[in-house]
């Protein structure tokens, strides 16, 4: 019998829900029931911080799926991020109404500075959260789909694509440039007052929108994890390793590259709408080449291809930076940098391989990929 | 205009003049200054007038001093103009005088200093320097007037600069459109016709939009508007064009390095902005050096020493990033890609240490300052100039390094078949290096172009990274060729459309069109073909 | 006299490629008969990469005929699709996914759905199973089933990806020297296992081996230059002049 590979082990199990418990359940506890001055007491602005964080995680698992598994190393899944953030970011700005500085019912304050005298087609809808939410994914996936379609079709593989990618995102961040776009220009979307009726500043908002943040995390990785130890993960693979002779054997790489690649983004998409209303603010600078550059390094510092690495890389890597620009801020991009050319030398396989190398792991349905010789 | 008259009547006042125009007798522009002092508005508007058009210099200083109020006639009617401290001098011959008593100051209305400021700037057509004259002319051209024509004429009778002289006549022209003489204004316009200012063809537009009544005039009217939107065309074709070799030589440059360590090597280098980067920063060293310790009359040179500097730096860190990293990475191009945009990032937070953040001036040598007119309106400037012919020489350059020297070889038969290569007993790994150093150094000279044309900052290379590789990707990877065609195509295409699209947008277009013409053709403009692409 | 243009397993007619102004097959013709074994020689750049590559799909003809069992034409048709007619090839250098283990690999290549929906949410049936392990036990791989394909030796590859053309179930198989680099017990086990798989299906190798091509005792095309130099039995062959004078030399 073929053995098959599970969703997840017994132990893998076990070791997701007490992730999940942690991030969940513990630290909203810890946020709200400890007395203030209590040494158990998390404080009200770590929570935020750490939403952030778990959104930054569920765009590396995103990233991880294209790259550790396809081989597909995007440089655009920032602007993924960003679409998703300003589809957010837009519902957020209907929402202010007429506590805007201009108090403009309907325009939001930037549309009235400019002297505009009704809202863009683009913004029609997007006081629905719905509809919002709707296009939070719709977008960054239409944009992957066509996008893709047309890299994939005409066989733009490995740095060529790494660097259209990289065009794309670089042409959208001079387009949202433009005040004329119509979302806001260089200052972006801010100023949120409510989401769905909640303050958007107010600490049990935060809180709730954490706790969704965790759980789409725990939610994505089970996706992500499915679609790896299925068929079509073994043809990711496949692919990443012999692309041409997948199509020998009778598959169409341009579909499968395609429909993995608008799964990421939709994830991407996810995490970018989950950002915007934690942080309070969306702009172009978003969408700079070197933020999609700094998710794979994040992936890279995990552990490519293993889905856990890219989750555990991108906490990491952000707990880093935010205590190193607080305490040091021009090392911070030394460090970045050393970390980009160390763990490309010296630790292929990140955190988890070390930790695998240490522990002789037995075989486990991930992808080492340290070793593979790309042609 | 105002603050170019400003400061063209301050040029004149700072430097001594030397009227072209013989001076008159001092007794008859005493009798003209008296004129000024005269009781009736009218005396003062004929004195005004006969001063702008005597070519005499000592005027300008008269009439400038009248504006500021700072002319006076003494008891006797003796004409004063009161300097710093409140001396006196005489108006005519310039030699100081004490009053007996308070001189009276003569006043001016708002009427009369529009006639002084024209009458000033007819003057200015008898000053020494061209560029002054130039500006006079034009000037005269953008306020047409009839009265102006016999200063025009007299100026014109002298006028040795060719362009100054075809500047008078078309202001002669635009004047002599105000003729009452309906064959005076046909004639003036055939001669506009030959202009291809923009301010002449507003003078016949408005002539063909009803300012006229003769119907042959029109018609002379409508022909000379045509030919010079006709002209306007092609100028602004040329501009284009000029600006988009001035454009694509900057981006020529900036991916030729780019050519070598990508195209040649198939290393992703992206911290070849940041070579770029160092070679601006050591054009910057090399100036201050200059500055500090070499005579000022070396200045000038400075550029030229900065050369071969920002190739040996930029070469000898490129050189030691491969040995001590890149070499580590050879057939791995996406960890490669990662490993260097690292090194980007240390190398700009490094020289942002060592320098500071805010922009760098570098100057330009006197000799690439300035430039010249072709035709009206398509001004060359001279350190564009100088950047093109450098782009081509680098190139040529290159070439020559790459098919007739033995690094080249050696370069070549490494990068076809290292294994073979090794046995033949090339030394690889010093090749490896060299030809990184070799990459490196050209951005590092490219950086010495962009400083001429731009401020020098720590992130100044980032901005030309994505486009070098849209450049070498859009050309076809390893064929320099390409690569000149990539860069002179995107330059040229991207200030074609800036006029359209703008700067931005134009930007956004062509790297759009590039993701889609990569669709196409997947291999760039000049791809190899064959099996061994394939491989 | 029926047309082969319509019964023929393999029809090509006037393949002309051409890369940069060299023609790698010149007005190449070339007709395979449903069940045939043929073997195809040719010294180094005679074509017979460049000839897999036109039938595969992998690269474009600059004119002429490629038809597969009279009905499909091969110049039109991307990789997958024609792999899915049912043509199977065999690289020269062994090509397995080796990051996979080998019944991982076996399971990519079964005859099967292959579109992306099936590869996510659909398992192997009993059928498939049951064909799984005949061909793992086929190829003598059965008890390193769940190592990486990296892991197997040189010869061992090359059987997993016989097995990998096997459980695809094509009508016309591609060989692309299958005995390169295996000891003279594998070849003559491969030249075995060929003979027997040419019962009920179509195959083409292309080898250097002689020793090999005679082994299989089949009709032999001999292409030089991009065009086919002669056609016949293995003696036939070897006697022709012109076959001579491009192997020996002048």
């Amino acid at each position: 019998m073929m053995r098959r590979t599970p969703l997840l082990t017994g132990s893998g199990w076990l070791v997701f829900l007490a992730a999940m418990l942690v991030a969940a359940v513990l630290i909203p506890v810890l946020a709200t029931l400890p007395p203030p001055d209590s040494m158990f007491r998390l404080p009200a602005y770590l929570v935020p911080l750490f939403g952030k964080y778990l959104c930054y995680a569920i765009l590396a698992l995103a990233l991880d799926l294209i790259w550790g598994y396809a081989g597909i190393l995007s440089l655009g899944h920032g602007a993924f991020f960003a679409l998703g953030g300003y589809a957010m970011g837009m519902y957020l700005m209907r929402q202010i109404g007429t506590r805007g500085v201009y108090g403009d019912p309907i325009l939001p304050d930037f549309m009235v500075f400019l002297n505009w005298r009704e809202l863009p087609f683009a913004w029609w809808g997007f006081h629905n959260f719905a509809y919002a939410a709707f296009m939070a994914l719709a977008v960054p996936g239409a944009l992957a789909a066509l996008f893709g379609w047309f890299a994939f079709r005409s066989r733009v593989t490995g740095v060529y694509l790494s660097i259209i990618t990289q065009a794309m995102t670089y042409a959208l961040l001079l387009a949202f440039f433009r005040n004329d776009m119509g979302f806001g220009g260089n200052n972006g979307l801010t100023d949120f007052k409510e989401i769905l009726g909640y303050e958007v500043q107010a600490p049990s908002t935060r809180l709730g929108l954490y706790v969704i943040t965790a759980v789409a995390l725990g939610l994505s990785f089970l996706v992500c994890r499915f679609v790896v130890t299925t068929r079509f993960g073994r043809l990711l693979l496949a692919l990443r390793d012999a692309e041409s002779r997948v199509r020998f054997i009778g598959y169409s790489t341009t579909g499968a590259k395609l429909f993995v690649f608008v799964l990421s983004a939709l994830l991407c998409g996810l995490a970018g709408a989950l950002y915007v209303p934690q942080v309070g603010i969306i702009n172009p600078s978003e969408f700079q080449p070197g933020n999609s550059i700094e998710v794979a390094i994040w992936v890279a510092v995990g552990g490519r291809g293993t889905l856990v690495g890219a989750i555990l890389g991108a906490l990491v890597v952000n707990f880093v930076k935010t205590w190193l620009t607080g305490a040091a801020p021009e090392l911070w991009l030394f460090a970045l940098g050393a970390l980009f050319i160390v763990v490309t030398l010296a630790m292929p396989n990140g955190i988890l391989g070390l930790v695998a190398q240490a522990k002789q792991w037995r075989r486990t349905p991930t992808a080492p990929v340290a070793e593979t010789v790309h042609d | 205009m105002r603050l170019i008259r400003a400061l063209v009547i301050l040029g004149l006042l700072l430097v001594p003049l030397m009227g072209r125009a013989a001076n008159l007798p001092d007794a008859e522009l005493a009798k003209l200054v008296t004129g000024l002092a005269g009781d009736g508005f009218d005396d003062k508007i004929a004195a005004i007038d006969a001063l702008g058009t005597s070519g005499d210099a000592r005027a300008v200083a008269i009439l400038k001093a009248l504006t500021d109020g700072k002319l006076a006639a003494s008891d006797d009617k003796q004409m004063l103009i009161e300097g710093a401290g409140g001396k006196f001098t005489d108006a005519v011959t310039g030699a100081p005088v004490t009053p007996g008593a308070e001189p009276e100051r003569i006043h001016v209305n708002n009427r009369l200093r529009g006639l002084i400021d024209g009458a000033l700037s007819r003057l200015t057509l008898y000053s020494a320097d061209p560029g002054d004259r130039l500006s006079a002319a034009t000037e005269a051209l953008h306020h047409p007037s009839l009265g102006a024509v016999p200063s025009l004429d007299k100026a014109l009778a002298t006028e040795q600069d060719k362009g100054v002289a075809a500047a008078l006549k078309l202001a002669r022209a635009a004047g002599l459109l105000q003729s009452p003489d309906a064959a005076v204004r046909l004639a003036a316009v055939d001669e506009l016709a030959a202009s291809t200012d923009s301010e002449v063809r507003g003078l016949l537009g408005e002539l063909v939009g009803g300012h006229e009544s003769d119907p042959k005039v029109i018609a002379a009217a409508k022909t000379a508007l045509a030919k010079i939107e006709r002209q306007l065309a092609y100028i602004e074709i040329g501009i284009n064009l000029f600006q988009g070799l001035s454009l694509g030589s900057v981006l020529l440059l900036a991916a030729m390095g780019l050519a070598v360590t990508f195209g040649v090597m198939g290393v992703i280098n992206m911290a070849h902005g940041e070579m770029i980067m160092l070679g601006a920063y050591t054009t910057f060293v090399v100036q201050e050096i200059f500055r500090a310790f070499l005579p000022a009359g070396l200045f000038d040179l400075y550029l030229v020493v900065s050369v071969p500097a920002a190739f040996l730096v930029a070469g000898a860190v490129g050189v030691a990033l491969e040995r001590t990293i890149i070499r580590f990475l050879y057939g791995r191009p996406l960890e490669t890609l990662l490993a260097t945009w690292g090194i980007s990032l240390m190398l700009q937070q490094l020289v942002r240490s060592i320098f500071g953040a805010p922009n760098k001036e570098v100057a330009n040598p006197s000799w690439m300052t300035g430039g010249f007119q072709i035709l009206g309106g398509f001004t060359v400037t001279w350190n564009r100039l100088v950047i093109i012919a450098f782009g081509f020489v680098v190139l040529g350059a290159l070439v020559l390094v790459l098919r007739r020297t033995n690094l080249g070889l050696h370069m070549r038969a490494v990068t076809q078949n290292r294994k073979m290569a090794a046995i033949m007993g090339i030394p690889t790994d010093k090749v490896d290096a060299l030809t990184f150093g070799l990459g490196s150094g050209i951005a590092g000279m490219a950086g010495v172009a962009l400083s001429q044309i731009g401020n020098v900052s720590p992130n100044l290379g980032t901005i030309y990274i994505i486009d070098s590789f849209m450049v070498v990707v859009f050309g076809g990877v390893g064929s320099l060729v390409g690569t000149l065609a990539g860069a002179m195509g995107l330059g040229v295409v991207n200030k074609f459309l800036e006029p359209f699209a703008g700067a931005v947008l134009g930007k956004i277009l062509v790297l759009v069109a590039i993701i889609i013409f990569i669709q196409f053709r997947p291999r760039g403009l000049f791809a190899l073909k064959g099996r061994s692409v394939e491989a | 006299m029926t047309d082969p243009l319509s019964t023929a397993q393999l029809y090509l007619d006037g393949i002309t490629v051409s890369f940069d102004g060299f023609k790698a097959l010149n007005a190449l013709s070339l007709v395979i008969e449903p069940g045939e074994l043929r073997t195809i020689i040719g010294p180094n750049g005679a074509g017979k990469t460049t000839m897999m590559d036109v039938i595969t799909g992998k690269t474009r003809p600059d004119s002429g005929t490629a038809m597969f069992e009279g009905r499909h034409d091969l110049t039109r048709l991307d990789e997958p699709t024609i792999a899915n007619l049912g043509i199977g090839r065999k690289f020269q250098k062994p090509t397995v996914f080796e990051n996979l283990t080998v019944e991982e690999n076996l399971e990519l290549a079964l005859k099967d759905d292959r579109r992306i929906r099936h590869t996510l949410f659909r398992r192997l049936d009993e059928e498939q199973e049951a064909k799984l392990e005949r061909v793992l036990a086929q190829v003598g791989l059965m008890r390193r089933r769940t190592e990486l394909a990296g892991l197997l030796s040189h010869g061992q590859k090359q059987w997993l990806e016989i097995g990998m053309l096997l459980v695809h179930d094509p009508r016309l198989i591609l060989l692309d020297e299958p005995v390169a680099g295996m000891t003279d017990a594998e070849t003559a086990a491969t030249a075995d296992l060929i003979t027997r798989l040419a019962r009920d299906r179509t195959i083409v190798v292309v080898e250097h081996d002689m020793v090999f091509v005679r082994s299989l005792g089949a009709k032999v095309t001999v292409l030089h230059e991009g065009s086919v130099l002669a056609e016949g039995s293995i003696d036939a062959v070897q006697n022709h002049p012109r076959v001579i004078e491009v192997y020996l030399g002048r």
